[in-house]
Formats: structure tokens, sequence, C-alpha cells
């Protein structure tokens, strides 16, 4: 979590998608050293939910979009979707599997083919499939395309560079739509976009969730934007979760120190109030090569103790589906001391 | 800190009054398909010591229009007209030698993407002691003690060691703040800075902002932050322009832009914004399609296409600028506020009742 725990999960049985203890860590070449991306975090996802993963760049947020995928395998850990296994699913089991998970990239540019048509790009996933016939998948490319807001018509034979970033990203949220999935990851899949279209993107995605009877993972270091589309929250600091409630709960009652400071750097459209520099945070995310001992957010945490390095503190319930991992949580009662607090103090310290 | 800007501030500099007028600038752009006119007769001017905001969305202009100030387009192919001058002196005729003394010393520029605007085969130490050494002819040993204390000045733990480091060894915030000792570097009189914070984290931006902010106050420095958020400026600046379509539609001291917003754009881009008070999934109010080809701009209102609120006249007449107070202009026939505005309010929110209690039965 700044701590780790499993408190805050649901009834087996009642997640779409459930992920306990994952782990993934990158090997540095030769060295021996070890990139701690993502450090035993555990959350799930109820079906219907829209779950936002914040945090700022080197959080881990992305990695854990991505080994929810599998792309690549997380080192340990458990994800099951739909009561199925993911970590140990094999070759052709997992590439079935992954029609019903799809993703939606921060840029939308990049993430289309610029030499093949949008047509082609939208269409790829049921030729794979080899869902219907040529006619019938030629309408449903048709229905997805006008359901994202862009004329078949007029778009189909165009390729991605004639388009704005706002429209090479609905034809993304197309291209994920086309198998009817059951659930969508889209990471940070407004950062590269103005408010004017960021405010289209996140309307759009709000539309085709009901539309399409999704559930989703919405992975984005802006709370405001989260905060928007999110019915729960996680909110995650350099590889482990700080706080989990849901959305309005969580700008209502910010109990972690590090999810307090996030929803302070949000510029406020509002002239009267002064941007004040010292609630910030300061100095930058430690290397995830050597993290912090204790809660991985000490080093930067203004209400810090001798504790903080010692223990590392464990998601615990504040009521009302909200959990939080820290010590002394701000406005809250000192979390009691635990019996393991000395067997709990293995990460290496700087 | 403070001690080592003011060794920086000119002396006999007068410490107010006019910096940086600009007049009916226009910049246009020859191309295959047309004549692109991407600022089109803007006019502002700038005091000492001031931040004005440019905002609007990609393609308004605004990066051009910085862009046109500072001379940092290329000639081939580039029109441009108009007057721009600093501290009395007419830049769009100074020779390029000419120029070359008052970009880097006098005007400063920073860029949205840290990544390209750093060279990435260069230490930083030699990036930052390039424009002392070749505008304020330093030595390099002075240089070099220049550079440590610019980069002690934006908050870059350790200085003496990052400057034999290269850019890739920084994080993107880091890189930042190095951009910002470059431009510092020879105590300019008025910073551009395009976009500073879009590509970095919340967390990051408000250090950024601050770290802005505190070396304008310690410098005496004029500044103009061009962005697409209106939240970013907000709490920042002293004057707000908001640009379309590389016309300027309104202009205002930023207390009064938000407590009195008359342009409909300005409405509308505030409105886009998820404002972290409401609660979740409170659906965001959009501005539908995107800014027109400026090479054949929509007649009339440039705005007309996309405003909630057109009428007639808006796709046939173009609105002038007209002043509502002192210092606070706007382009609109029917501004916000107008009984025509309100008029038109009405018949949307009457529309949306009837869709619901449509879509209800």
């Amino acid at each position: 979590m700044a701590g780790s725990g499993t408190a805050h999960l649901h009834a087996p049985g009642e997640a779409l998608l459930s992920v306990t203890d994952l782990t993934v860590e990158f090997p540095v070449g030769r060295t021996g050293l070890k990139v701690h991306a993502v450090s035993g975090i555990s959350f799930d996802v109820l079906r219907g939910e829209t779950l936002g993963l914040v945090g700022e760049s080197g959080c881990g947020k992305s990695t854990t979009g991505r080994a929810l995928m599998q792309l690549p395998r997380p080192t340990s850990g458990s994800i099951t979707f739909e009561g199925r296994e993911l970590t140990t699913l094999q070759g052709e089991e997992m590439r079935q599997l992954r029609t019903s998970i799809q993703m939606i990239f921060q840029d939308p540019i990049s993430s289309l083919n610029p030499r093949r048509k949008v047509r082609d790009i939208v269409a790829e996933p049921l030729n794979i499939w080899g869902i219907g016939t040529k006619a019938e998948r030629e309408a449903k490319v048709n229905k997805v395309l006008e359901d994202v807001g862009i004329d078949p018509e007029a778009a189909a034979d165009r390729r991605p560079h004639q388009f704005s970033g706002g429209q090479c990203q609905r034809i993304c949220v197309a291209r994920a739509l086309v198998l009817d999935p059951k659930m969508i990851i889209c990471d940070e899949p407004v950062s590269a976009l103005d408010v004017s279209v960021q405010a289209q993107i996140l309307n759009l995605l709000e539309d085709m969730k009901v539309r399409y009877g999704l559930t989703m993972i919405f992975i984005a270091h802006d709370l405001a934007v989260v905060k928007n589309i999110s019915d729960r929250v996680c909110v995650m600091y350099l590889g482990k979760v700080c706080e989990v409630a849901s959305s309005d709960r969580l700008y209502q009652d910010p109990s972690h120190p590090y999810t307090n400071a996030l929803l302070r750097s949000i510029p406020v459209p509002d002239p009267t109030v002064r941007p004040d520099p010292t609630t910030r945070i300061q100095g930058e995310l430690p290397s995830p090569l050597f993290p912090p001992s204790g809660c991985r957010f000490r080093t930067r945490c203004p209400s810090a103790q001798e504790r903080c390095a010692l223990e590392e503190p464990t998601l615990r319930d504040l009521g009302d589906e909200h959990y939080v991992a820290c010590h002394f949580p701000v406005g809250h009662s000192e979390a009691p001391p635990t019996d393991q607090s000395t067997s709990r103090a293995v990460a290496p310290s700087i | 800190m403070t001690g080592r800007s003011s060794s920086f501030q000119a002396e006999g500099r007068p410490q107010e009054g006019l910096l940086l007028e600009v007049d009916d600038l226009r910049t246009h752009f020859r191309t295959e398909l047309g004549v692109v006119k991407a600022v089109d007769g803007v006019s502002f001017t700038l005091d000492r010591g001031k931040t004005l905001g440019i905002v609007g969305e990609s393609g308004s202009g605004k990066t051009i229009l910085s862009r046109s100030i500072m001379g940092l387009l290329p000639k081939r192919n580039t029109i441009r007209s108009g007057s721009v001058k600093f501290e009395g002196r007419e830049l769009t005729t100074l020779s390029t030698r000419d120029t070359r003394r008052i970009f880097g010393t006098d005007m400063a520029m920073i860029f949205q993407d840290p990544m390209t605007s750093l060279n990435p085969v260069m230490k930083v130490g030699a990036q930052i002691t390039e424009g002392l050494k070749k505008h304020m002819n330093m030595s390099r040993s002075d240089a070099n003690a220049t550079a440590e204390r610019l980069l002690n000045d934006v908050g870059i733990p350790e200085p003496h060691r990052r400057l034999d480091e290269y850019p890739h060894q920084l994080s993107g915030g880091m890189r930042q703040r190095v951009t910002i000792a470059i431009a510092l570097a020879c105590g300019p009189t008025v910073l551009f800075a395009d976009e500073p914070t879009t590509a970095l984290d919340v967390t990051v931006q408000a250090q950024i902002l601050d770290l802005l902010a505190a070396q304008q106050r310690d410098r005496n420095m004029s500044m103009i932050l061009v962005t697409h958020d209106l939240g970013v400026v907000a709490g920042r600046t002293d004057e707000i322009a908001v640009m379309y379509a590389g016309k300027l539609v309104e202009k205002a001291p930023t207390a009064k832009l938000f407590s009195e917003m008359k342009m409909p754009y300005t409405e509308s881009l505030l409105k886009s914004i998820p404002n972290i008070e409401d609660a979740s999934h409170t659906r965001l109010e959009i501005i539908g399609g995107r800014p027109p080809n400026l090479i054949h701009p929509p007649a009339g209102c440039r705005f007309s296409p996309r405003c909630p609120y057109v009428r007639d006249r808006c796709l046939t007449e173009e609105p002038p600028l007209v002043e509502f107070t002192a210092g606070h202009t706007y382009a609109c026939w029917y501004p916000v506020g107008s009984p025509e505005y309100h008029e038109k309010v009405a018949e949307r929110s009457a529309l949306a009742d009837a869709g619901a209690a449509a879509g209800g039965s």
C-alpha cells in the first residue's frame, strides 16, 4: 500500500474480475536487481462497475492494466475473471479469453496502424475470429462506428492521419467494442487530449458502457477525470494500493495523505481559489529498484513517523466500503498496533 | 533564490509599465491546399511583471501566436504582418542578428514537451551554459557556477551532479525544470510558457506552476502562459485571452472573465472541465465538433457552427471585438447574459425536458 491486505475485496463469486496479491517485477539486465513495478496489490471489479486506478507516473497503474491482459504475465499473484484463473491459462485458451477483455490506450494516433483504412482497422478482430458473413461483418463495423460518433460513410475509407486525436480515440473505442467484450481497460484514454475533446470521450465511454453493458477499469492520473467516470476508485503509489473508496466518498473524506495531496494538486477553474504551494507533496517518486521500507509513501509523507518505516500498513476498513492503508490516516484514528509488526518490515530499505 | 535574481535584473530598468505590444498580428501559411490563416489579426498588450494566459483548443492558433511573436517560424511560405513592439522597439523588422540579441536574453520560451526540447546528446550543464557564454560573455567557470545556481533555483537536488547528466537520466518533471533553468539563464523580462505542464502528471504540474510563479515574482518577469485548460490559468494569471480559430474572442482580467464571461466559447470551455465537486457520473457539457478549418473559416462568427446559442445573424456577419467594461472585450452578437441568450437557454432546457419525457414514456 502504501500497504498490503485484502480486507476490501468482495466475497468470492461477487466480482467479475478479482486480483489478489498481484506482483509484477522486471529484472534489470544481469545486475540481479529488480524493478518492483507492482508489489502485491489486490482489488476486484463488480459486474457493470467502473473502477478507477489513479496515481502518478511510475505508480504501476499501467503495468497493472497490462498484467490483467497477461501482457506480460505477472510475476506472482492470482487474477480471476468470471471465476477462471487467468495467470495459468495457456496459448489458445488465453487467446480466446482476450476477446472478452479489450484495451484502449493513451495515444490514439500511435495505436492505430497509419497505413490501414478505418474500416479495416475496426473489422480486423471480426476477420481474425471469422465472425459472421462478410455482409454481417460490414454491418457490424458500420454500427459500431456510428455508435462512437463516426460517420461510417465518410470515414470508413480514410486513414488515421486524416482524423483529429479525438476522432482517432473514437475509432480506438470502436475497435475495442466490435467483439462485444465484457470488460474494457482504458489506460489514460484522455490524457493526450484537449479538455473539450476529453469531455466528449468521457461522455462517449459512459454511453458505451450502458449500451454495451460493459465493466470498466479506467486508469488515469487526474483525480477529477477519474471521479467523473468511476463508481469506485483505487489510489496507487509506487506499486501499492493506498486507498479504496467510492468516488464520492474518496473526495469527501480523503484519508490517505497521498490521496489528499493528489486532490490538492488538481487545478481549480476558479480564480478565487489561490494555488497553495505549501500543500504540495515534495520531491520525486523514489526508485522502484529500492522501494522504501514499511510504507512506501513515507519518504514524501507530511505525517510520517517512525512506525511508518518499520511496519507496512495494511488496508483497513473505515466503514462504508472505505479502505485505507495508512497508520495515521487524515481525520481518522490511528491504526491499532499489530503483533506481526516486526515480521512485516521486510522490504529493502534505502 | 532571490539573491541571484536581483543581480540579473538590469539596473535602471523600469519595474512597471508597458512591455510588449502586439498589434493586428497576422500569420498565414501558404500550403498546397490554400492559405492557412493561423493567426488572424490579434492585438494585446502586456505590462511588466504581469501574467497573461492564452487559452484555446488545439488548432486555435495559440502556439503559432507565441511563436510568431518570438519570430520562431520558418521564413518560407509564412506571411507575417502586423506589429510586435518590445520595450518600444519594433521586432518584426529587425535583422536576424539583432533578433538573436533579444530572444534568449530578454525574451525566452519553454515548450510543452521537455523530452524533445532538450538536446538528447548534450549534457544538461552544457545546454544551460551555452546561452550564458554566448549572450552574457561569461567565462566557462562563471557559467558553470551560474548553471549550478540555476538548477538549485528551479528545485533540482544535487545540482552539481546533474550538470554532468544527460536529459534521459532525468524524469519528465526534472527535464521541464531544466528547460525552465535554460529559459531563465539570461534573466529574461518576458517568458513564454507554451503548454508547460500538459505532458506532466497533476502533482508535477502543480509543482512546475508553483515554480514558475515563484521565479516570476522574484525576477519581476512578465509571463505568457499558453494552455488549453482554464483550470491551469485560473489562479495564476492577471489577465486571460481566449483564442478561437486564429482570433481573440474574449479578453478580460482573470477574475472578471470567470465572473462575467460573455463569449459562449469561453463558457463552453469552462463547462467541459470535470469539476471535482460534482458527484461522479455527472454528465459533462461538451462543445460538439472541432475547431474549423483555417483555410476556409466559416463566414460570420467563426464559432457559429458549434455555438449552442447561434442565430441567423451569427452565420453572416462577423461580430467585432467590443468593450464590455474596462479591459474586458469580447466578440459576440448575443453574449452570455443577453436576452437572446436567455431565450436560447430556455429553449434548450425545454427541448431537453421534452426529450427526457419522451424517453421516459
